[in-house]
């Protein structure tokens, strides 16, 4: 019995051993100091798209933390539309992801794209996160309350209420034209994303 | 006997794991320190090959770099105070590029923490970065550095004999072109 009890024990130590040496790369701006959640690494993807490839992307209006509103069916026939989900504020990857948009917007205007970040978190929250970014030049939308319910929309609301790192690509016609949802420990490539931008317009 | 024998069993078990972590986890490398081992491709780019004093393909280290003292600035394009730098570090290649007593001595490279190419372009782009900037897509050079946050500035000088040490290293709080480059002077011995 007490052999056992070591058995069990000396398991639990080397599987969370593992997990406290796993590093976190991400977030490693000392913009953001001492004030990032370390979530430690989860599980990849935990939700069931509802959506795919050629559908047309369900409407939605959020609000957005400089006080208006916005509704997805506004930017159709004018713009390529982006929605950046990514899980929730003052996390590691997500901190991370942001920024790196912020300097692409030529990019984003090149594919005739406009882009919207997107988390279930409450716009006050929102608000304080962003800041650290420096000034965002994208739309950040608030998708609180009904909690999630844009996320679950498109099936990206994860079990424990925050939404998967994805990314949707929507054209001009309102027409889903590519999905990565990310391993939710790491930040999508760019290129990835840009590549896909780039298809739009074949 | 047998709760000893599981107390024991638990210590040694804990003491292991945290010497192991202990050894996991990089330290930065410290003032006086070699680098740990980084090896970068040689740039594609003639000018900055040049730049660089390298030749041919294949990759190099910071020692092979023909220079006195180079500067590493480990960044990342999703860093926002790396983006608030750059005009200045910019700066820095510019006064030292346009002053003929040290335009030989000193050079600057950049690498891009967990940055794919296409994002450390992205990057060089949007600022116009004139020194060599290298991508660091799977964190590789920023693990062995003890994984730093950003930006992060190691000064270091190449003796003659070919070996290096770090003289300076420093996070974020950058001061500006003209009191870093004084910084650089002095702690590399150059002036």
């Amino acid at each position: 019995m007490e052999k056992k009890r070591i058995v069990q024990f000396t398991l639990i130590l080397v599987v969370l051993s593992v997990f406290v040496s796993v590093p976190m790369a991400f977030a490693i701006s000392d913009a953001y100091k001492g004030n990032i959640y370390q979530t430690g690494p989860l599980k990849r993807t935990d939700s069931k798209l509802k959506v795919k490839v050629g559908d047309p992307a369900p409407d939605f209006t959020l609000p957005a933390i400089f006080g208006e509103k916005i509704s997805l069916g506004q930017f159709r026939g004018k713009k390529n539309v982006v929605l950046s989900f990514v899980p929730a504020a003052w996390t590691p990857v997500c901190s991370d992801q942001w920024p790196g948009y912020n300097i692409a917007k030529d990019l984003f205007n090149q594919y005739e794209a406009i882009l919207f970040g997107i988390t279930v978190d409450n716009l006050p929250t929102l608000f304080a996160w962003t800041n650290q970014m420096g000034q965002l030049w994208f739309p950040v939308l608030s998708d609180f309350w009904p909690h999630g319910a844009v996320a679950k929309k498109y099936g990206v609301l994860r079990s424990d209420g925050v939404s998967e790192r994805a990314l949707f690509v929507i054209d001009k016609k309102g027409v889903i034209r590519y999905i990565d949802v990310h391993d939710i420990n790491k930040r999508p490539p760019l290129e990835n994303l840009m590549s896909a931008l780039e298809s739009l317009n074949k | 006997m047998k709760k000893k024998l599981m107390s024991f069993a638990v210590i040694t078990i804990l003491f292991f794991t945290l010497v192991f972590q202990a050894l996991a986890a990089n330290k930065p490398p410290e003032k006086g320190e070699q680098l740990p081992v980084m090896n970068l491709p040689i740039p594609k780019n003639p000018e900055e090959r040049n730049y660089l004093g390298l030749s041919g393909s294949g990759s190099f280290k910071i020692s092979q770099i023909k220079a006195k003292v180079v500067i590493i600035e480990i960044f990342s394009m999703y860093c926002p105070y790396c983006q608030k730098d750059a005009p200045g570090v910019n700066e820095l290649y510019h006064l030292i590029e346009n002053n003929p007593e040290i335009k030989n001595k000193i050079k600057l490279i950049g690498i891009g923490a967990g940055n794919s190419s296409y994002e450390v372009e992205v990057f060089k782009k949007t600022y116009n970065v004139p020194f060599p900037l290298f991508p660091d897509k799977d964190f590789t050079i920023h693990k062995a550095c003890g994984e730093v946050r950003t930006p992060y500035f190691m000064v270091v000088k190449i003796n003659e004999d070919g070996t290096h040490q770090i003289v300076h290293n420093q996070l974020g709080n950058y001061p500006g072109a003209e009191p870093f480059l004084e910084l650089v002077l002095k702690a590399s011995g150059l002036k």
